[in-house]
């Protein structure tokens, strides 16, 4: 099968088929970054901009190395250092790179839909790298890729998201893109993180972690966003640690051989104890070697695509 | 070409190799992905079988070195290359199953190049239809079999198409 859209805003829109064929396509990257020269020229001659509003340092990195690694240019645009700053809209500004000729556009934004709406004016491939509270379908696929390398396989399994649900779009990628594939979703918070109505999207919700790991082959632990947390949206941190933290005690509840994974960065102590982020049960730095064949997959399938 | 031609084709083909090389010392036989990774492994054993000793043989997927990327739809999703060996000082018999532009090999060679600075790139083809587009030609060959441009010459191997055949085909467009 075929890449059929020219961006990538949302794990959502994809089918399992989609999702499968980028997972495929990102085996084949991960090799190419154990050789000594880790450099194809699958996309030479490509310019690719990355275009990020909000600070990053995992996701721009492993962007900017996945095009390298494909042999794209590059170039790095932080918006407080645009016109942005004097008054130009961001529409106009998007269009300005355009006319020097862009290939893709890998922006990443506070507000949701931002990557949506560039896409609709641009003819260049627009890569979501995390909108608002919306999406991250990069991180989601790297995730999946992840779990699928450990386990296996994806379908049949039992993934518990513990944490800031609400405010989380890498767990919202991640619901889409674990319940396609069919594996089992479980949600774990206080309600006051748990937006209303997220039955909806196929996952079951529970509010206490004891409950929720048991059974679990994957814990996926969500960062608390401490500089989103201005309404008191629990007590403290210190009672959240208690009550939601992830530690290899609690570890134990969870099925025998279960992973755990976190996006990054981590609040150590808070969500997740050092003893468990640091543990043989832990893949977070597979996730982040694995980030940067998935990005590759990405980039290198939406410019497959042009005629 | 049926299942004993192919086979005869190859058993002359490794003949042909060890002669020229004088024995299997710093060789390695290199497939490209998909049929020429099923007919590479096939050579080792031939070699093996008739030397003795076993020739190392890895596979390469040419994909994201084609000339082509970004504006031809690729038929399959990319595979691993899989060089489980030093190729440096080595001499390669790359092994493909049709040459037919050379653009594949150019590929190929490029690939190679970028793992190390190997002795010696030799190719050796199962089928040799002819139309070359670039300045490539084939040390070791199978059969060669003129063909027009509005055909496709396809090699069909058992443990991928259940079957070992040669056919030629006219081309669907």
């Amino acid at each position: 099968m075929s890449w059929r859209t020219k961006d990538l805003l949302t794990l959502e829109e994809l089918t399992a088929e989609e999702i499968t064929l980028i997972l495929d396509t990102a085996s084949s990257f991960k090799e190419v970054s154990t050789r000594s020269v880790k450099k194809v020229p699958a996309l030479r001659g490509r310019t690719v901009v990355l275009f990020f509003q909000e600070p990053s340092t995992r996701t721009r990195v492993s962007f900017e190395l996945a095009a390298k690694r494909m042999s794209a240019d590059i170039l790095n645009i932080q918006t407080s250092s645009t016109s942005l700053v004097k008054g130009e809209t961001l529409i106009d500004t998007v269009k300005t790179l355009e006319s020097m000729t862009i290939d893709a556009l890998v922006v990443r934004h506070s507000c949701s839909g931002v990557p949506q709406m560039l896409s609709d004016v641009l003819k260049a491939s627009v890569i979501n790298a995390g909108d608002g509270s919306h999406e991250h379908p990069t991180q989601g696929l790297l995730d999946l890729f992840t779990i699928r390398e450990t386990k296996g396989k994806i379908e049949g399994l039992t993934v518990t998201i513990v944490g800031d649900v609400a405010h989380s779009r890498v767990a919202r990628s991640n619901i889409h893109g674990l319940t396609k594939l069919g594996a089992k979703v479980r949600v774990c918070a206080p309600p006051t993180l748990i937006p209303a109505g997220i039955e909806r999207m196929g996952v079951t919700v529970f509010h206490d972690l004891d409950q929720a790991l048991e059974g679990t082959d994957v814990v996926y632990v969500l960062r608390l966003q401490l500089e989103r947390q201005k309404n008191n949206l629990f007590p403290t941190i210190r009672e959240y640690s208690m009550l939601y933290g992830v530690t290899n005690e609690r570890l134990k509840l969870a099925k025998k051989g279960a992973i755990v994974m976190h996006p990054g960065p981590m609040n150590r102590g808070v969500e997740i104890s050092s003893g468990v982020a640091d543990g043989p049960a832990s893949v977070i730095d597979e996730q982040v070697t694995n980030g940067v064949a998935a990005r590759m997959a990405v980039l290198y399938l939406l410019q497959g695509e042009k005629e | 070409m049926e299942s004993q031609d192919m086979e005869r084709a190859l058993t002359r083909i490794a003949h042909e190799i060890l002669e020229r090389n004088k024995g299997i010392e710093d060789l390695v036989l290199i497939g490209i992905k998909s049929r020429g990774e099923v007919l590479a492994e096939r050579l080792a054993a031939k070699i093996k079988s008739i030397e003795g000793n076993a020739v190392p043989f890895g596979a390469l997927d040419i994909t994201f070195y084609r000339d082509d990327a970004g504006t031809h739809k690729p038929e399959r999703a990319p595979e691993e290359t899989e060089l489980p060996f030093d190729i440096n000082k080595k001499k390669i018999i790359l092994v493909d199953d049709v040459l037919y532009t050379g653009r594949s090999a150019r590929a190929a060679i490029d690939e190679i190049i970028d793992f190390g600075r190997p002795t010696a790139i030799q190719l050796a083809v199962l089928v040799d239809r002819g139309h070359r587009e670039f300045p490539i030609h084939a040390d070791y060959v199978g059969k060669n079999i003129p063909s027009s441009l509005k055909e496709e010459v396809l090699v069909r191997v058992k443990e991928k198409d259940g079957v070992d055949e040669v056919v030629i085909a006219e081309r669907e467009s």
